[in-house]
């Protein structure tokens, strides 16, 4: 666990030592705040105190963030060679992956904890869901999980940034809109069967404060999924 | 501690890279890895560490088997090429490294400060990696390797790229730290070999073709003498003709520019002409001006052994 944290803070360090932490926090926050309040149909055309926009505009904005943050979590370790001096040391393929899988967690986390900020703002222009929104959050941090899986995997395939960002895209768009898409066009068991794995949709009946075992269990499946991939292949070179 | 390397065969594909590798070092012995480019050297060492597995036979040190994983925090590692975190100053990245190797909290600033004094490093340790030279960069490799105070180490040509004077620097540090710990460096450069090692291993296409001191080498590989005498004589015909009846003579060659009484002497193997020589010399009043014996170096050795 101590092998873990350590990697973690070194990897958390590294995102603000080469602004990449900064660069995701700002826009982050710049997209989702203009869409929430300034445009479109924003809080003060739906004259509704709800974060309905900002959960529907944060599922895109990280869908395109998460593979940015991940590409070079494990590709660039193998790209300069430091990956075997991690590996030499007493850490294993499973601990380094999670030390980088908390690493790009916590910074979604933090960017997603400065958006509290219109939570509390909302909160004093009328009467809000708190139970709709606590659960909208809860399910952004899934959500972002499952896709750091991927990206984490995605990373993990080739020693090139650029191809693991955009793998981790091409596989995300099945899960972020494809499946979606399929599920309502075909019928019978396998529309239900890509209705149930788009995780854009499991998000939706979260975000709108609906409960359901499955949906965790599918972010959660994903996720671990994408980060036992990486690691296999991280064991490959062996 | 004792590394015991037995039988380990390694293929990449249908290549075999290693075929049967079998050999030990002991603590307080510094073992030069000698090889030309591809002949295995660095697999060795990646399997010793770990990083990579064997497709049979086993390593073990101090009887316990690198696939236990176990073995790791014993090992201090010096990869090839030297690889770092080139965006993280030098005294961060002792001290991630220090961490993960899994050394006391207490004691890190400690060890920190004592690898940072070793290798020479106080003026640039607040200095990002990345705008180190390479020789900076080298030492910072090696203190990260030491961070742990491991009772091997292993270096994978460690001096490529330093200038002479870091590089008589390098390999005195290697030779303090040779005394208590187990040392496994590979290298190219043979004079550094001759310099550092107590003992030498070369490997050809995967295979150990020699193990031994420089000098049992030398021997082993030629056990020929070669001697370089200048005579004072007219003409050379009638002393080749004496010098080839020479009992232990093998051989004469005749100087190639073509200078009168200048030869070099081969004589059998395990066998020493200069007396004999010298005798024949006497008694037929030819004068000798010069007598160098020549001693096969171990880039013949070297040579010999890894060209066919």
């Amino acid at each position: 666990m101590d092998a873990i944290w350590t990697l973690t803070k070194k990897e958390l360090a590294g995102f603000f030592d080469s602004l990449t932490g900064y660069i995701v926090i700002v826009a982050f926050l710049g997209f989702t705040g203009f869409f929430t309040w300034l445009y479109g149909s924003d809080i003060f055309i739906r004259k509704q105190a709800d974060l309905v926009v900002f959960f529907s505009i944060a599922k895109w904005t990280l869908f395109f963030f998460i593979p940015a943050i991940t590409m070079k979590l494990i590709s660039e370790e193998k790209n300069t060679g430091t990956l075997e001096l991690l590996l030499t040391k007493p850490i294993n393929e499973n601990q380094l992956v999670l030390g980088k899988f908390f690493a790009a967690f916590l910074l979604v986390a933090i960017s997603l904890g400065l958006t509290l900020i219109y939570y509390i703002s909302i909160s004093f222009l009328g009467k809000v869901d708190h139970g709709a929104i606590i659960s909208g959050y809860i399910g952004l941090l899934l959500f972002s999980a499952a896709y750091i899986g991927i990206g984490l995997f995605a990373s993990s395939v080739s020693k090139n940034q650029i191809v693991a960002f955009l793998l981790a895209l091409f596989i995300g768009i099945f899960f972020q809109i494809i499946f979606d898409i399929l599920g309502n066009s075909l019928t019978g068991f396998v529309g239900k069967l890509f209705d149930f794995m788009s995780l854009s949709g499991h998000f939706d009946s979260i975000s709108r404060g609906v409960w359901d075992t499955r949906d965790i269990i599918f972010f959660l499946s994903i996720c671990i999924l994408g980060i036992q991939l990486a690691r296999e292949n991280l064991a490959l070179r062996k | 501690m004792n590394v015991e390397i037995n039988n380990i065969s390694k293929y990449y594909g249908y290549q075999k890279v290693l075929d049967n590798v079998s050999f030990e070092v002991k603590p307080g012995e510094i073992l030069g890895f000698l090889g030309p480019n591809g002949a295995g050297k660095t697999t060795t060492m990646k399997i010793i560490t770990g990083y990579i597995s064997m497709d049979s036979g086993d390593v073990s040190i101090e009887g316990k088997s690198v696939r236990t994983g176990e073995t790791k925090s014993s090992i201090g590692y010096l990869p090839e090429n030297n690889p770092l975190y080139l965006d993280m100053p030098v005294v961060d990245y002792l001290r991630f490294s220090a961490k993960l190797q899994g050394v006391e909290k207490q004691s890190i600033e400690n060890r920190v400060r004592e690898m940072i004094r070793l290798t020479g490093l106080n003026q640039e340790k607040h200095k990002l990696i990345g705008e180190l030279s390479k020789g900076y960069r080298q030492r910072v490799g090696l203190a990260q390797a030491l961070i742990h105070d491991p009772d091997i180490l292993i270096l994978d040509e460690p001096t490529t790229g330093l200038d002479p004077n870091q590089i008589i620097e390098i390999r005195e540090l290697i030779k303090k730290l040779g005394r208590k710990k187990t040392v496994i460096l590979s290298t190219h450069i043979l004079p550094e070999v001759e310099a550092t090692c107590d003992r030498i291993l070369i490997i050809n296409k995967g295979k150990i073709v020699a193990n031994g001191t420089s000098e049992n080498l030398r021997q082993q590989a030629e056990g020929k003498n070669i001697l370089k005498i200048k005579l004072e004589i007219p003409e050379n015909e009638l002393v080749i003709g004496k010098l080839r009846e020479l009992p232990s003579v093998e051989e004469v060659i005749e100087d190639k520019n073509g200078v009168t009484g200048k030869f070099d002497i081969k004589s059998h193997k395990g066998l020493s002409s200069n007396r004999e020589i010298f005798d024949l010399c006497a008694k037929n009043n030819w004068p000798i001006v010069e007598m160098i014996p020549i001693e096969t170096k171990l880039e013949d050795v070297f040579r010999d052994l890894t060209m066919n």
